[in-house]
């Protein structure tokens, strides 16, 4: 049955691809390794359903660029009062949402006080915690008040947690997302595909594919296979560095290494003894040699980092030299500590190969200086309840694509458990204050705290892989969210 | 036909002609010789291997076979050749052990079966055998280990599960007809009770079917021990599982074909071997059944 269906898509589509052979190719398949669980962006902290709606479906007020930079979404424009504590945003107008209803200063009012309601699922909460009010002034203008002056406001506007969703639709949004954006959800095969097609209202810059498909491809050599038979024309964060070169050396692709927010970090869980003692953690962080991780696990793609920042961020701080490789000192500071050797502890990998290969790099790294690190190889949903939620863990790697995500060392109760009331009065200051200088000296401050700490062994900076056919233009190469943004791909000439 | 399988019961002279018969066999000898190199890699590398096989050598990555490495480098520089030999290690000892509680558990349960021949437990033994036979055995281990954890000990004990049917049926079907022999008869009426014929007489004449099926059930664990560390249920790193040398090198076979084609190899030719093995052995055991398979 199912094979007589795929033969007769297949010869549609032949037939069809006759037809248009002439004409400008107007459709994209986009491969991507994880399938999003919901396609409902503000209650979930799946970075799979962002890299399919973000700006494609759904719009928030502000947006990020391709270069990270905070440009003005469905508000065309905001001004700020005197104090800082009042955003007034001036939205474009003549938008409808996908169903035709209208888009005004109702559901921005609607969007965020969803969002930052008591109950709300929203996996950023943070983002909106500032806001007191929030009201429609007039039909596009919608007034945000403030409990302290934040001049990153603009910037938390533009995440996809963020974005502007309707009442009228909000009820089947996990399945059946309505957004303002240039393409509206079309079809989703379980398991196997999303699809969008063009939204033919866009009330801005209309997109320049009729078409796109997501295509999930969770197996590297699958995604290799797949990607070197044209079944897909770009592969984002493609999963296996060591084929690059291949895709490289053939003229039908081309490789985009871009950077992400994705600081990849050895994990410590702070509270577990012995890593509650900082001089283990210190005698970790020397024990690890970045350079032949990034070399064995990522082939060569990525940039070591010395704290939990991205490098490409101009507040950024290059701290690698603090905890430079030094086996040697390593073994001297777990002798002060007063461990016994070998220290036997787990380590929990995730299925990513950075940290399943840089995994069993580190353990072999940690075994020189005396420590004994057990592989335990698990699957997402199991990190995420296991690690991730239920804290059980002494060693685990993952990389943490938010942008500005340092804040998370404020949270005690995060994973690593990491709990220094200093650091979290400084993020608290750094949270209120506007001024850029001070807030990017206070930046800093909080990166040399977590640093000299050695709160987690910092790995590097996640590079971004793209693999894309030749003729494709206007992909993202950095990924400053997470984030597949369709709008301005299109066939060269 | 009960009269001319007499031959379970060799006369004294048997075991000389015995090894006669087997020299001449070819594909025993093979088989053997095959499995033999695989038993002795596993126990040599215990004692030695070239390289360290937990060190790992970025700079010497992805290094085809060379003097240094005869079988070339993995993607960690890790030498392949030492790989492999703790690899053999590790099927062999998964397989045996997987073997051992097939037949620990299933020879009893089908001499049982068989000595209650129609009762209700001959029954209840085996429609639980045909339950376990059912489900497909490589899903339930991946559900084992993906229950309690993937390690080598899971994967030990859903291999074992499965061969526990196997094993009893064998058991059973050898049994039946030597329940129907002159000499059990005897046994009863002498006045021996069921447990003490089906081990004394019964066991030791099923003893050479058992020792054919073991030597399959041996590879077909190997070969399992092989899928389950390939999806990554097996062993797990550093100890290096065939299965796994496979499923890291699957992303560079264009590149470094090398990675593949050994442990592949090993899996190839510990497989064939013990298969041959089986062969050479059924024909030696019952000569009936040369040429039939």
């Amino acid at each position: 049955m199912t094979n007589r269906f795929t033969t007769v898509g297949l010869a549609g589509g032949l037939i069809f691809g006759a037809s248009v052979a002439f004409a400008q190719q107007a459709d994209i398949t986009i491969g991507q390794q994880l399938e999003p669980p919901h396609l409902d962006p503000t209650s979930a902290a799946a970075g799979a359903i962002d890299q399919v709606v973000y700006s494609n479906i759904f719009e928030g007020l502000t947006r990020f660029g391709p270069d990270g930079s905070v440009g003005p979404g469905l508000a065309r424009s905001w001004d700020v009062s005197e104090d800082g504590l009042t955003y007034t945003f001036h939205l474009a107008e003549g938008v409808k949402f996908h169903d035709g209803t209208t888009m005004d200063a109702e559901d921005v009012v609607f969007s965020l006080n969803r969002a930052r309601a008591e109950d709300s699922a929203n996996a950023q909460k943070a983002l909106f915690a500032g806001i007191t009010d929030v009201v429609a002034t007039d039909a596009a203008t919608v007034t945000v008040t403030l409990s302290n002056p934040d001049g990153a406001f603009p910037f938390k506007m533009a995440w996809g947690d963020a974005v502007i969703v309707a009442p009228e639709s909000i009820d089947g949004i996990k399945t059946t997302p309505i957004g303002t954006g240039a393409f509206m959800f079309d079809n989703w095969v379980e398991g196997d595909r999303i699809e969008l097609k063009k939204n033919p209202e866009y009330w801005g810059e209309p997109a320049m594919l009729d078409a796109v498909t997501f295509k999930f491809i969770s197996d590297p050599t699958a995604a290799f296979a797949s990607m070197m038979a044209e079944d897909v024309d770009v592969f984002a964060a493609f999963p296996a560095p060591e084929n690059l070169p291949q895709f490289d050396a053939d003229p039908r692709f081309k490789v985009l290494v871009g950077s992400t927010e994705g600081e990849t970090i050895l994990a410590i869980n702070n509270k577990q003894a012995p890593f509650d003692n900082v001089k283990v953690r210190e005698a970790v962080a020397h024990a690890i040699n970045r350079q032949e991780i990034i070399d064995g696990a990522q082939f060569g793609y990525g940039t070591p980092i010395g704290t939990h920042f991205a490098p490409h961020n101009p507040d950024y701080v290059d701290l690698t030299g603090q905890s430079g490789y030094d086996p040697e000192k390593a073994k001297m500071l777990l002798e002060e500590a007063g461990v016994t050797l070998p220290l036997k502890v787990k380590m929990t990998l995730p299925p990513p190969s950075y940290a399943r290969r840089g995994g069993e790099i580190i353990a072999a790294q940690l075994r020189q200086v005396g420590i004994e690190a057990q592989i335990e190889n698990v699957e997402w949903a199991q990190w995420l309840e296991g690690t991730f939620r239920g804290k059980d863990y002494a060693l685990t790697i993952v990389s943490h694509t938010e942008p500005m995500d340092i804040n998370i060392y404020a949270r005690p109760d995060y994973y690593f458990q990491y709990d220094n009331a200093d650091f979290q009065a400084l993020i608290a200051k750094i949270d209120v204050e506007s001024d850029p200088a001070a807030r990017s000296e206070m930046f800093k401050q909080a990166q040399q705290v977590i640093a000299d700490d050695y709160v987690n062994a910092y790995l590097f900076q996640l590079p971004l892989i793209t693999v894309a056919k030749a003729g494709v233009e206007g992909l993202w190469e950095n990924a400053p969210t997470q984030a597949a943004d369709m709008t301005a791909v299109h066939w060269a000439e | 036909m009960t009269d001319l399988r007499a031959d379970h019961l060799p006369p004294s002279g048997a075991p000389v002609r015995l090894w006669g018969r087997a020299l001449k066999s070819r594909s025993l000898v093979l088989g053997a010789a095959l499995t033999l190199i695989f038993v002795l890699a596993a126990l040599v590398s215990f004692l030695w291997t070239p390289f360290d096989v937990t060190g790992i050598d970025i700079a010497n990555k992805i290094k085809g076979p060379s003097a240094r490495n005869p079988l070339g480098t993995d993607h960690f520089g890790r030498d392949i050749l030492s790989m492999i030999m703790v690899g053999a290690r590790v099927s062999i000892a998964v397989a045996f052990v997987a073997v051992g509680i097939g037949m620990a558990f299933g020879v009893p349960l089908g001499l049982w079966a068989a000595a209650r021949k129609g009762s209700l437990l001959d029954e209840v033994i085996m429609r639980g055998n045909d339950l376990v036979f059912a489900f497909p055995s490589l899903v339930i281990a991946i559900l084992i280990t993906a229950i309690f954890g993937p390690s080598a000990v899971n994967a030990i004990v859903a291999i074992g599960i499965f061969n526990i049917p196997v094993f009893a049926r064998l058991t059973r079907s050898g049994a039946l007809t030597l329940w129907q022999k002159d000499y059990v008869l005897a046994a009863r009426v002498a006045g021996k009770g069921a447990a003490r014929i089906s081990v004394e007489h019964i066991l030791p004449n099923v003893t050479n079917l058992l020792i054919v099926q073991g030597t399959i059930q041996f590879s077909l664990g190997i070969l399992a021990e092989a899928g389950l560390s390939y999806v990554g249920l097996g062993a797990q790193p550093p100890t290096p599982s065939w299965g796994r040398m496979l499923a890291e090198s699957q992303t560079m076979i264009s590149f470094a074909p090398h990675m593949a084609l050994f442990p592949g190899l090993a899996i190839l030719l510990t497989v064939l071997g013990l298969n041959l093995m089986g062969d050479g052995l059924r024909d030696l055991f019952d000569p009936k059944l040369r040429g039939r398979s």
